[in-house]
C-alpha cells in the first residue's frame, strides 16, 4: 500500500526532470548537480543559478536527510484524499547534497515522533507507472548507498 | 511615483460564501465593483482607459473595455504570477502606468464567483484522475502533487512550523490575530464573518486543516468583486472624492524565492519568511518613512502565521518577534475584518479599506491615521506592498 492514494494528480515527467524520475524508477535517488561549479541543484533545471553552465551530472545520493519542516494534513484537499485521513508532509534535507530539500512524506511515524531533526532515509514505494522517494525513520545500522 | 497618483474610487460587490453568488456571472460582478468604483469617483466608466489585474484573472481587460464603452484602451496589465502576492503591484502597475502618461484613468479589479470556476487554489480538478491537472499547473508542482502536497494551507504550513521551530512562535499568538481581526469584522456589516465574534478557546479547538493551522487560521473564501480607480493626484483634485495618494509601493522578493510553496528551496535564511524583507527595503526607501509612522496596516492574511513572518519582513518587529506583536496588538491591524472574517477577494478588499481608512470612513476608523499600509499575499514571489497617503 503506498502512503498516499495513487491518483492523486500529477505532472508527467519533462524534458528537464525526466532523468530524475528514471532514477527514482531505477530506486535511486539522484540529485542534479552542475558539471562545471558542482552546485548542486532541485528541482531540476536547465541551468545552474551560480555559473549558468548548462551540462549536469545526475549525482547518486545516501538517501539519509533530516526532517526540515513537516504539517499534518487533515483536510482532504483532493477528493482521492476523502477517505484517507490526517497523513504528513514532511521537507527533507540531505546532507550529502549541500542541505537540499525535497518535498515529500515521511512514513512509519507517528504525530509523536515526526519532529524537526528526525533522522530519516529514503525508502521507493513503486505505483504502477511512477516511483516516488518517500522516507521513514533512520535506523541505527550502517548502510550502504 | 512618490505621491504623484490618487486612488479616487472604490467599489465592490456583496460578500458572498464560495458558491454563494450565482445569480450573476462573474464577469458581471468585476463590471459591477468598477461601476460603483466610478460612480465613488464621479467618473464615467468611459473615462477608464487602463486595466490592471493580478493572479490570472479571467476578467480581461479587452472584454472589459468593450463591456464598458470605454473610448480606448491604453494599458492592460497583468501581474505575472504570484497569486494573491500581486494585490498592491496591480495598484502600483495602474500607477506606474499613469505616472509615465501611457494611461490617464486606470482600474484594478479582481473578481472571484467559485462556484461557477471551481474552487480557488484547488488543484488537480474535483474529479480523481492521473496526469490531469490545469494546463495552468506550474512545473514546481510535480514534486508537490504525488506527495499530498495540494493546497495553500497545507504548503505555508510548512513554513510557519518551521518558524515555531526556530524562533518559539505559538498558535495562541496566531490567535490573537483571528481574534482580533474578527472583532472588527463585527463592526462591519459586509463583512461575511459579520455576527459571529471569535474567542481564543474557539480559535485554538476549531478543526486542525494543516497543522499547526485549524479552521480560523485560514482566510475566507468568497464570491465578490472589487475595483479601485486611480488618475494623477493632479487630476483627482478636480474629483467629488478627496484622493488618497500612493506614497510608496514595491513588488518582487528574493531572487532565489521561486516558486517556494511547491518547491521549499529558498535559503534559509530568508526560508522561513514571508518573501516580504526585499520588498519593504525599497517600499520604506520610496516612502521616506518607517514602520513608526504608520498608523494603520491591512496585511494579506492567507493564514494567521504567515502575517507574523510579514510584519517581521516589513520591519515591523525584529525577524522572530511577530508572535509577540500581534500578541502586543498596538497596531492596529485588518480593520475591515481582512482576509479572514470580511471576505477574500484575494486581497484587494485589503487596499478598499485601506482607502476608506485615509478617507475617514472606516467602521473600525483609526483616529487621524494618515499613513496605511497594504501588503499583499506572504510566501510567494512577487508580493508586494504599498503605503496610502491621506491628502
Amino acid at each position: 500500500m503506498p502512503y498516499l492514494p495513487a491518483d492523486l494528480p500529477r505532472l508527467p515527467p519533462g524534458r528537464d526532470d525526466a532523468p530524475w524520475w528514471e532514477a527514482l524508477r531505477r530506486h535511486e535517488l539522484v540529485i542534479q548537480r552542475c558539471a562545471a561549479c558542482g552546485t548542486w541543484r532541485h528541482p531540476p533545471a536547465p541551468l545552474c543559478a551560480r555559473c549558468h553552465a548548462t551540462d549536469a551530472r545526475w549525482e547518486r545520493v545516501s538517501g539519509r536527510g533530516l526532517v526540515f519542516s513537516y504539517t499534518w494534513v487533515h483536510h482532504a484537499a483532493h477528493p482521492a484524499l476523502a477517505e484517507r485521513g490526517p497523513y504528513d508532509v514532511a521537507l527533507v534535507e540531505l546532507p550529502d547534497a549541500d542541505g537540499t530539500r525535497l518535498v515529500s512524506n515521511v512514513i512509519d511515524v507517528g504525530p509523536a515522533d515526526l519532529h524537526i531533526g528526525l533522522a530519516v532515509e529514503v525508502v521507493f514505494e513503486d505505483l504502477d507507472d511512477l516511483t516516488l522517494p518517500r522516507f521513514r525513520p533512520a535506523r541505527l545500522v550502517s548502510r550502504t548507498p | 511615483m512618490r505621491d504623484r497618483v490618487a486612488i479616487v474610487g472604490i467599489g465592490e460587490t456583496e460578500y458572498r460564501p464560495w458558491g454563494g453568488i450565482t445569480d450573476r456571472s462573474e464577469f458581471r460582478l468585476a463590471c459591477e465593483a468598477i461601476l460603483a468604483a466610478c460612480a465613488d469617483a464621479g467618473l464615467s466608466p468611459r473615462d477608464l482607459d487602463g486595466f490592471s489585474s493580478y493572479a490570472n484573472d479571467r476578467n480581461d481587460a479587452p472584454r472589459l473595455a468593450a463591456a464598458l464603452g470605454c473610448a480606448e484602451l491604453r494599458f492592460a496589465g497583468m501581474v505575472w504570477d504570484g497569486g494573491g502576492g500581486g494585490v498592491c503591484a496591480a495598484v502600483a502597475h495602474a500607477a506606474h502606468a499613469i505616472h509615465a502618461g501611457a494611461a490617464s484613468c486606470v482600474a484594478v479589479v479582481r473578481a472571484l464567483c467559485q462556484g461557477q470556476y471551481g474552487r480557488f487554489g484547488r488543484i488537480g480538478g474535483r474529479a480523481p484522475g492521473r496526469q490531469v491537472p490545469p494546463p495552468s499547473v506550474p512545473p514546481g508542482f510535480a514534486y508537490a502533487l504525488p506527495m499530498g502536497l495540494l493546497s495553500p494551507a497545507a504548503m505555508c504550513a510548512l513554513i510557519v512550523r518551521r518558524h515555531m521551530h526556530e524562533f518559539g512562535t505559538t498558535h495562541r499568538q496566531m490567535g490573537h490575530l483571528a481574534v482580533a481581526v474578527r472583532a472588527h469584522a463585527q463592526r462591519n456589516p459586509r463583512a461575511v464573518m459579520h455576527g459571529r465574534p471569535l474567542t481564543l478557546e474557539e480559535h485554538a479547538t476549531a478543526r486542525v486543516i494543516a497543522d499547526p493551522f485549524r479552521l480560523h487560521d485560514c482566510c475566507l473564501e468568497t464570491d465578490g468583486a472589487c475595483a479601485v480607480i486611480l488618475v494623477s493626484a493632479e487630476r483627482a483634485r478636480d474629483l467629488r472624492r478627496t484622493p488618497v495618494r500612493i506614497l510608496a509601493a514595491a513588488e518582487g522578493g528574493e531572487g532565489a524565492w521561486g516558486a517556494s510553496l511547491y518547491t521549499h528551496q529558498a535559503p534559509a535564511p530568508p526560508y522561513p519568511s514571508a518573501n516580504l524583507a526585499p520588498v519593504a527595503r525599497r517600499l520604506w526607501a520610496m516612502a521616506e518613512c518607517t514602520p513608526q509612522d504608520v498608523d494603520v496596516a491591512q496585511l494579506y492574511e492567507n493564514f494567521t502565521g504567515m502575517v507574523l513572518l510579514a510584519l517581521e519582513d516589513l520591519g515591523f518587529c525584529e525577524r522572530g518577534a511577530g508572535g509577540a506583536f500581534v500578541e502586543d496588538g498596538t497596531l492596529p491591524l485588518n480593520t475591515a475584518g481582512g482576509n479572514l472574517s470580511e471576505a477574500y477577494v484575494h486581497g484587494l478588499n485589503l487596499v478598499l479599506e485601506g482607502v476608506r481608512q485615509m478617507r475617514g470612513e472606516s467602521t473600525s476608523q483609526v483616529r487621524d491615521a494618515e499613513l496605511c499600509l497594504v501588503s499583499g499575499g506572504p510566501g510567494v514571489a512577487p508580493t508586494s506592498a504599498l503605503i496610502l497617503r491621506r491628502d
